[in-house]
């Protein structure tokens, strides 16, 4: 377990976060530029020292100003990967991953050999860092970090300097320490796609607070993070589970509650957890069973809750079996069909419009820091 | 050196071994100096740094009449070290070295701190968030970046060391084979009748040297800039 809590105050900004997640696990910072987000991943290295504060990572306490307990950077076992990677330019890449290597104070729980195979280092090691493209700069970095077998990886933005194409190349490395390794990390970002992807919590920070945490599953219903991911993003989140592929179709058959939807996805194994996301606006809401529709997916369930979405349009919150899910409508809709919670209805959604995101190890190299 | 005159070939062999001498002996400060200047906040950081400048805007004749009251005979420190080590630093080599040292010493300074501010001290963090202490981090990183820095500081203050006239002629006079540097036999052979041409080749052997060290330095900058990736 992870808890963070720090206030902190320089000039006019003020910062003042308390959060708590457990490990392992992939939590989100997420929010806007300049809402403190940096601030609080440097104050849980120990960059920045808090006012006041606690933090208490597992069983040890990092820091706890009440007691007076502030263990330095250098012997807190948190690794960082900085937005602009901070590679020594005067070292080569084998000469800054051996630089992290060397001063690790834990027995290695992650070798060379992995961390060069797990993030396709080889061609690199030669190289001096100034002949690296950003997208390898960041994975180098993210190598030397590993290296220092921490027990909790920060990382600032690691794709913010990427471009499309680069950020692609990166984000599967970063699965695979979460998946392969277990490895707790904290994730800052302002791109709602990277949290989707890798996070399994998230930290909502607006102004230097935390406005809202939970599960992914959980704050995706949640209305505070509209207000910074914007409506058209807006979607339940679901963890399912792989139940097969559709001989016909060809599309994966993942199982969301009571129900069943089709999602088109890369290699999967039978059983895995699968990550899917269903954007409000993408979804159909029918208070009859569907038929003679294209539409291959049709969850059954029951509405849960009809709220104000905007001045057109409403959020349909549809209870499918133990998962929730939102369709955003028009209010003329909503009327029409007297749309009110308790009603039987079935949500529709085309599988071309689903995004399903892997979560699991495909192999079992899994290894846990301890 | 078979072209140069026994006289000449005296004078710059000494100069080099008190500008050497000199450089030796003021690198380990300068390097803390310019650390404790650009890193550090403490009281009386600007009256240090104005001392450490001094030399600078001083005449150099002042700088070597101090240095006559403090490491003079009768100096507090200079019969002190007459006494317990007996080194003799008026009237010898020693003594002249002491005096470049002073002189070029907010030279060497400068320039490194000049790239000390240029390191990006994000480095440092990252270092400390991988396990490296503060003397490791310093030994690690921040030397090797402010590599261009001492050299630089070096070759100047090799140079300026290597001229220094006014403040090693008050200090430790004009002695033959002792005190007598490249800058010293040039101003004696202009004093005497018909020194003209001795006052030439000398002066010629004084911008020959300077040359090479600025030349040496562009050299090695560029090759350090390659490795560094700037």
């Amino acid at each position: 377990m992870l808890a963070v809590s720090a206030s902190l105050r320089r000039g006019p900004f003020v910062l003042d976060v308390g959060f708590e997640t457990p490990t392992p696990g992939v939590v989100a910072l997420f929010g806007r530029s300049g809402c403190g987000k940096s601030t609080a991943i440097n104050i849980i290295a120990g960059l920045l020292r808090p006012q006041s504060g606690r933090i208490v990572l597992d069983d040890d306490v990092l820091l706890d100003t009440e007691s007076g307990v502030n263990v330095p950077p250098e012997r807190r076992a948190v690794g960082y990967v900085f937005q602009d990677a901070r590679l020594f330019p005067h070292l080569s890449v084998a000469a800054n991953l051996r630089y992290a290597l060397r001063r690790a104070a834990r027995a290695p729980y992650v070798t060379r050999d992995t961390v060069v195979d797990l993030l396709a280092l080889g061609p690199l090691m030669d190289r001096r860092t100034h002949q690296l493209s950003g997208g390898e700069r960041q994975r180098v970095a993210i190598g030397r970090a590993l290296l220092s077998q921490p027990r909790l990886l920060l990382l600032d933005e690691p794709l913010a300097a990427l471009d499309e194409a680069r950020r692609g190349e990166v984000l599967p490395y970063l699965e695979s320490l979460r998946d392969q390794l277990r490895l707790p990390m904290v994730y800052v970002t302002h791109d709602f796609a990277e949290v989707l992807r890798l996070a399994t919590h998230i930290v909502l920070m607006e102004a230097g607070r935390v406005t809202a945490q939970g599960k992914v599953g959980d704050m995706s219903l949640d209305r505070r993070l509209r207000s910074i991911i914007g409506p058209d993003e807006v979607g339940a989140i679901i963890d399912g589970t792989v139940l097969g592929i559709d001989p016909i179709s060809n599309l994966w058959r993942v199982r969301l509650g009571s129900g069943e939807v089709n999602v088109q996805a890369g290699d999967l194994d039978v059983g895995a957890p699968l990550r899917v996301q269903l954007l409000a606006r993408d979804v159909i809401v029918s208070t009859q069973m569907p038929r003679h529709l294209s539409v291959r997916n049709s969850l059954a369930g029951i509405i849960a809750g009809v709220q104000d979405d905007d001045s057109d349009s409403d959020l349909i919150t549809i209870d499918i079996g133990g998962e929730k899910i939102l369709a955003r409508i028009t209010k003329a809709a909503t009327r029409e069909l007297s749309l009110r919670p308790g009603m039987q209805a079935w949500a529709l959604v085309k599988s071309i419009s689903l995004r399903g995101h892997a979560f699991a190890a495909r192999t079992d190299r899994r290894r846990a820091p301890t | 050196m078979m072209w140069l005159t026994a006289g000449e070939s005296t004078a710059l062999q000494l100069s080099l071994a008190v500008a050497a001498r000199s450089v030796a002996c003021s690198l380990p400060p300068a390097v803390g100096l310019a650390f404790l200047l650009t890193r550090k906040r403490f009281a009386g950081r600007t009256l240090l740094d104005a001392v450490v400048h001094l030399p600078l805007v001083l005449p150099p004749v002042v700088v070597g009449y101090g240095l006559l009251l403090i490491f003079g005979a009768r100096g507090v420190v200079g019969s002190w070290l007459a006494n317990q080590f007996g080194v003799e630093l008026m009237f010898t080599r020693n003594g002249a070295a002491l005096a470049t040292a002073v002189m070029s010493f907010p030279l060497m300074v400068r320039a490194m701190r000049l790239s000390l501010e240029n390191v990006d001290r994000g480095l440092e963090d990252a270092a400390r968030t991988l396990g490296a202490r503060a003397p490791d981090r310093f030994v690690t990183i921040t030397l090797p970046l402010m590599l261009p820095g001492i050299l630089a500081g070096t070759v100047t203050a090799f140079s300026a060391a290597l001229g220094e006239f006014g403040a090693v002629i008050t200090f430790v006079s004009n002695i033959p084979g002792e005190t007598r540097t490249l800058p010293l036999a040039l101003y004696t052979a202009l004093q005497e009748p018909g020194g003209e041409h001795a006052a030439a080749r000398l002066a010629s052997l004084s911008v020959a040297l300077g040359l090479a060290g600025l030349l040496l330095s562009e050299l090695l900058a560029r090759r350090l800039r390659r490795v560094l990736g700037r």
